[in-house]
């Protein structure tokens, strides 16, 4: 912004309150007064929580977590939980990329008529917009407690950002090949079929893959409102103050999102070598 | 299909089917085949939706949504609690900062003195280790669990949400941060460290003046991200959006949540385009 007149050949003197200084230096005093006032208005207990009640209790908390309960039962529950954990967050990726799909089709700006773009680019945006853990909460009424509620919730957030992303890839696909197939005179649903997807596949994937890692580890808290996997066994516990099998049941969970953090690196370095 | 001579003999001499449908065929039977035990686990058996009971309990609960909840009490309650939601995330991202920024510089590489004699020291190595071992274990603990686990410690309220939240994104800051400070150009660095200067003065001096946009881009990046997970963390109790929520939930008020709902929508909507703002004005 400052460099506007660095080519010119007068150099103006920032004007004031408005220039690009000032106006930065605005911006810094309405953060700080942000962070002023959240401290100051949210009555924070900074004194429950380092006082020497607070690091004894605390001491106590996290002494209770040892040992973690290994009883071959338990562990086989647990990895159950990390099973259905898995299969929610693929099955939610792989719903969330049919109908991203079907409903990019009609919002990306090459293919449809616009009265169908406005209606499916709002509702990629609401579907988007609002979090899985507050979908699953929802969903909870018309599906019940246990996995359907936490996949669909998956799905339908995962739905909005898959959407999104390939709108914008199909809008940005170069238009050659479906051209050369429409003045043959095919039909459209075949242009569609054989130049414009297969041109996108690959990016396609990228991203819905780049998902699925994420819906992993959303899988896994999910279960907090009831919504299954890992999250809901941590929660059951942790209300049972069954502090072991809490342990146990955390040590999957980190388990799990490391496994995912490393097996996505070294498939990106794989991929990118 | 390279064919110069007209569509006509084209079509004439292509293959009446897609030639490689055997191949999708078998990959479309393969996947249903992995797709089935999924659909076992994850019990997903949406006609049970349809059943007739619970249609009407869905029905009743989205016909409610229709009006909003508009009442005075209710909407200042709102207000009061989306404040709040913003000031557990600003408050959160600022702990964060003060946890990521001395970590990032613990952790980063190009500070180090001893690597410009070439291999860096067994000391100094370890304790750039040791950083980043901690920004991973507190970033790999979702902020949930975090917000769990301090709502059992220091009780309901916004002060879990604010730890949860400076913990886990003083990890993501840290870690980025310290990649971002790596990535800088080294040769100023390494000169000023060579002729004496100290570490901080080598970041103050180098360091910064080449990260500062990207670094400010990122941390108001996170805060938009904390605002959406400051809501989130509200269902476990940790006060703001998700808490009112959630007990409008409980209390089945479909007219409640779809205020909520759309404050919400609005509120992100709001961050979204300020941070954009913000990092556009950055560049």
């Amino acid at each position: 912004m400052s460099r506007d007149h660095a080519g010119g050949a007068t150099h103006p003197l920032p004007s004031g309150m408005a220039g690009a200084r000032a106006r930065a230096g605005w911006v810094v005093l309405a953060a700080l007064a942000l962070v002023v006032a959240s401290f100051w208005s949210l009555d924070l207990q900074w004194g429950a929580l380092w006082s020497r009640d607070a690091a004894h209790a605390m001491g106590r908390f996290v002494a209770e977590f040892f040992p973690p309960d290994t009883s071959p039962a338990f562990v086989h529950k647990v990895v159950l939980a990390t099973g259905e954990t898995l299969a929610m967050s693929a099955l939610g990726t792989l719903l969330a990329a049919v109908f991203g799909l079907l409903l990019a089709l009609p919002a990306a700006r090459s293919h449809a008529h616009p009265l169908w773009r406005v209606p499916t680019r709002v509702l990629l945006n609401a579907l988007r917009a609002i979090p899985e853990l507050v979908w699953a909460s929802l969903l909870l009424i018309a599906a019940g407690l246990g996995p359907m509620a936490g996949t669909l919730a998956l799905a339908l957030h995962t739905t909005g950002v898959l959407g999104r992303l390939f709108v914008e890839a199909i809008e940005n696909t170069p238009p050659g090949p479906a051209f050369a197939l429409r003045v043959q005179g095919t039909r459209p649903a075949q242009v569609l079929l054989y130049a414009t997807l297969p041109q996108v596949a690959p990016q396609l994937l990228s991203y819905a893959l780049y998902r699925w890692e994420n819906n992993i580890r959303a899988a896994s808290i999910l279960g907090v409102v009831g919504a299954g996997g890992l999250g809901q066994m941590l929660s059951y516990h942790l209300g049972l103050f069954q502090m072991g099998r809490t342990a146990t049941v955390l040590l999957a969970m980190l388990a799990l999102v490391l496994a995912v953090d490393a097996a996505s690196y070294f498939a990106r370095r794989a991929m990118t070598r | 299909m390279a064919n110069g001579s007209g569509s006509a003999v084209a079509s004439a001499r292509a293959p009446a089917r897609d030639p490689a449908w055997r191949g999708r065929v078998a990959w479309l039977v393969a996947g249903c085949v992995l797709l089935w035990p999924m659909f076992v686990l994850t019990e997903f058996r949406p006609w049970q939706m349809l059943d007739s009971r619970s249609l009407r309990v869905t029905a009743r609960f989205l016909a409610g949504f229709m009006p909003p909840a508009l009442g005075l009490e209710f909407l200042k309650q709102v207000a009061v609690e989306t404040w709040r939601t913003v000031a557990i995330a600003t408050a959160g991202i600022s702990l964060a900062l003060l946890l990521a920024v001395p970590l990032a510089l613990l952790a980063t590489a190009a500070l180090s003195v001893s690597s410009l004699a070439g291999r860096m020291a067994a000391g100094p190595f370890v304790v750039r280790q040791a950083a980043r071992a901690l920004m991973v274990a507190l970033r790999t603990v979702p902020e949930l669990v975090w917000a769990l686990v301090f709502v059992r410690v220091v009780g309901l309220g916004p002060t879990s949400g604010v730890l949860a939240i400076a913990l886990t994104y003083g990890g993501m800051l840290g870690k980025v941060f310290a990649e971002i400070l790596e990535s800088c150009d080294a040769h100023p660095t390494r000169t000023l460290l060579a002729n004496g200067s100290g570490r901080l003065q080598a970041f103050f001096y180098s360091l910064l003046p080449q990260a500062a946009p990207e670094l400010t881009s990122y941390a108001i990046y996170r805060w938009e991200c904390a605002i959406r997970s400051s809501v989130v963390l509200g269902f476990v109790g940790a006060g703001g959006l998700g808490q009112l929520m959630d007990g409008s939930l409980r209390m089945l008020r479909a007219s409640e949540v779809s205020t909520i709902l759309l404050v919400f929508i609005g509120l992100v909507a709001l961050a979204d385009g300020m941070s954009a703002w913000l990092r556009r004005s950055l560049r």
